[in-house]
């Protein structure tokens, strides 16, 4: 169901000095497809963004956005492409209309287009009535909505959000990521990188996980969970009862177990081990549940960093 | 493979309506008000030495409108002097914060992310700070030109007409001058404060001690003011040279 392929990154390299930020990275998203990057702050999220806009210049590899290289062709490039940076400003002066007037006019849109699209992109992310307002009586929350709808007016084949969630109360949150599902509907591919794993897991398709300026691991949730989780066979057992915790790890099979709460385990397994742990708990304790986990990203994410910082002791 | 290093796209793109946003921001803000008053004050300080001046002298100068711009009384300085001193203050003034207030108000990523080269940006805000700028001359000059008519009752001559309009070029330029630095600054340092406190630093090299250096340096070029003979020509012209700068 996925379209044609918008971003392409093919060994993408960037070095400050001796200090390599990207490292030969190779990234595919296509149109109608959400994609999530992760990683630690200076991990190189945003300097791939900034090299796929072609504000800065790669050092290696190359890359094309719509079939253009942003270094050659930056103005094809930045036209087709929407960009949320991470912490956006306004003319706080002027009107939400005149702020999303002066970029469109940036964009190349001609007046009759700028004043047909308006009303659209500033309903769509619920600010109709708040267009001939300051910027300056704005929350933080609208800022994002308008920086949104900026994107929404330029109608851009790619979407790149940068960390467009931090700061919302989780009303907006969810209001937010639902308007990034309505911008995939559209057929625009989304690059959204994010510290917040729950909602990237909630919105993305794919996701690249960064670290030390190289993809470390990519793909679906699902896949990265096998690969990083081992197997990916991980069951919550509820039950009561004495040393529960080292019942469980004494059992064949069994890679580790974690306590969620009280009564409460988390267990990986290299197989499906729900009968043998319900015989070898059944004695002795109560056994209120047994279930499979939906695997989630941030277990994903905490144990890979977890299993990185291991490996460079 | 060598690379090929063109960009696709005229650097011009975009350049319109950067023009035309920032020209609206000078025109509506507070510093344009005071450019305004600035203006309206110099030409009054350069009809009143007329009128007490131009009296005495009236027959000395075929060209009577030049004088009106040139003519000093204490304590008042002339209206070129005057001009001088307050054009690379206004151009400062106007364009001092231009490039890093857009860093500050965290505008410039949304700029730039549009299809437009930065150098699209910089001569945008070039030049629409020199529009604010002319539209200050123009109307300066008009002012003056429109006293001296009332003041004198005659119309000023062919020659004059000339010279006053190639004196508004070159007030304009000169203004530009100050404004392209003023803009650098901006560029360089990240704290409009900076950027304003540098700026005046040159302006204050070329206003204050720019006649205490010459001397010196003109010392050092062509060897000491005084020959066996009386002051040194070549130690003059080096000094004027400087001077002129």
């Amino acid at each position: 169901m996925a379209g044609d392929i918008v971003i392409r990154a093919e060994a993408l390299t960037k070095r400050y000095g001796d200090k390599v930020a990207v490292d030969r990275i190779d990234l595919e998203v296509r149109a109608g497809e959400i994609v999530g990057i992760l990683g630690p702050n200076g991990s190189g999220k945003t300097t791939t963004i900034l090299m796929l806009l072609g504000l800065t210049e790669p050092t290696g590899g190359r890359a094309t956005v719509s079939g253009f290289d942003p270094l050659r062709e930056p103005l094809e490039v930045k036209r087709r492409v929407g960009y949320l940076p991470d912490q956006i400003g306004f003319y706080e002066g002027l009107s939400a209309r005149d702020n999303l007037t002066y970029t469109a006019r940036l964009a190349g849109l001609t007046r009759v287009e700028i004043d047909a699209r308006f009303a659209d992109a500033l309903g769509r992310v619920g600010l109709a009535e708040s267009a001939r307002a300051r910027v300056s009586t704005f929350s933080h929350g609208m800022r994002q909505r308008l920086g949104l709808a900026e994107i929404l007016m330029k109608r851009p084949a790619v979407a790149i959000l940068d960390e467009p969630t931090t700061a919302l109360d989780p009303h907006s949150t969810q209001e937010f990521l639902a308007m990034i599902r309505a911008l995939k509907n559209d057929g625009t591919a989304v690059l959204l990188s994010s510290h917040h794993l729950d909602q990237v897991q909630s919105v993305c398709d794919r996701v690249a996980l960064f670290n030390r300026g190289r993809i470390a691991l990519a793909g679906t949730v699902t896949s990265l969970a096998g690969e990083v989780l081992g197997g990916g066979h991980v069951i919550d057992v509820e039950a009561a009862g004495a040393d529960i915790a080292g019942r469980l790890s004494a059992l064949p099979g069994v890679v580790r177990v974690q306590p969620l709460g009280p009564n409460l385990y988390r267990v990986d397994c290299r197989h499906d081990m729900r009968a043998e742990i319900a015989r070898a708990l059944a004695p002795s304790a109560e056994l209120t549940g047994i279930s499979f986990a939906a695997p989630s990203l941030n277990e994903v994410y905490n144990r890979y960093f977890e299993e990185a910082r291991n490996a460079a002791d | 493979m060598p690379r090929i290093r063109r960009r696709g796209g005229s650097p011009w793109t975009g350049l319109g309506a950067v023009v035309a946003k920032e020209a609206a921001d000078h025109l509506s803000s507070a510093r344009m008000y005071i450019l305004e008053a600035l203006v309206f004050l110099s030409a009054l300080t350069a009809a009143y030495v007329a009128i007490r001046t131009i009296r005495a002298t009236i027959g000395e100068s075929p060209f009577l409108f030049l004088r009106l711009l040139t003519l000093s009384q204490e304590p008042l300085p002339s209206f070129i002097s005057l001009l001088g001193f307050l054009i690379p203050l206004v151009a400062i003034a106007l364009s001092f914060d231009s490039i890093n207030g857009e860093f500050n108000r965290r505008t410039m990523s949304r700029i730039l992310a549009q299809p437009i080269y930065r150098d699209a940006l910089l001569l945008g805000k070039f030049l629409s700070g020199l529009l604010a700028l002319g539209v200050g001359l123009v109307s300066l000059w008009l002012l003056v030109l429109g006293l001296g008519l009332v003041l004198f009752g005659v119309p000023p001559n062919g020659e004059e007409t000339v010279r006053m309009l190639g004196f508004l070029v070159a007030t304009l330029a000169y203004g530009g001058v100050w404004l392209a630095l003023a803009l650098l600054f901006s560029v360089l340092f990240r704290a409009p404060a900076t950027a304003a406190l540098a700026a005046l630093g040159v302006w204050l090299l070329f206003a204050l001690f720019w006649t205490m250096i010459t001397p010196l340096v003109a010392n050092a070029i062509s060897g000491p003011p005084e020959g066996l003979f009386g002051p040194r020509i070549e130690y003059l012209d080096t000094a004027q040279i400087i001077d002129r700068l």
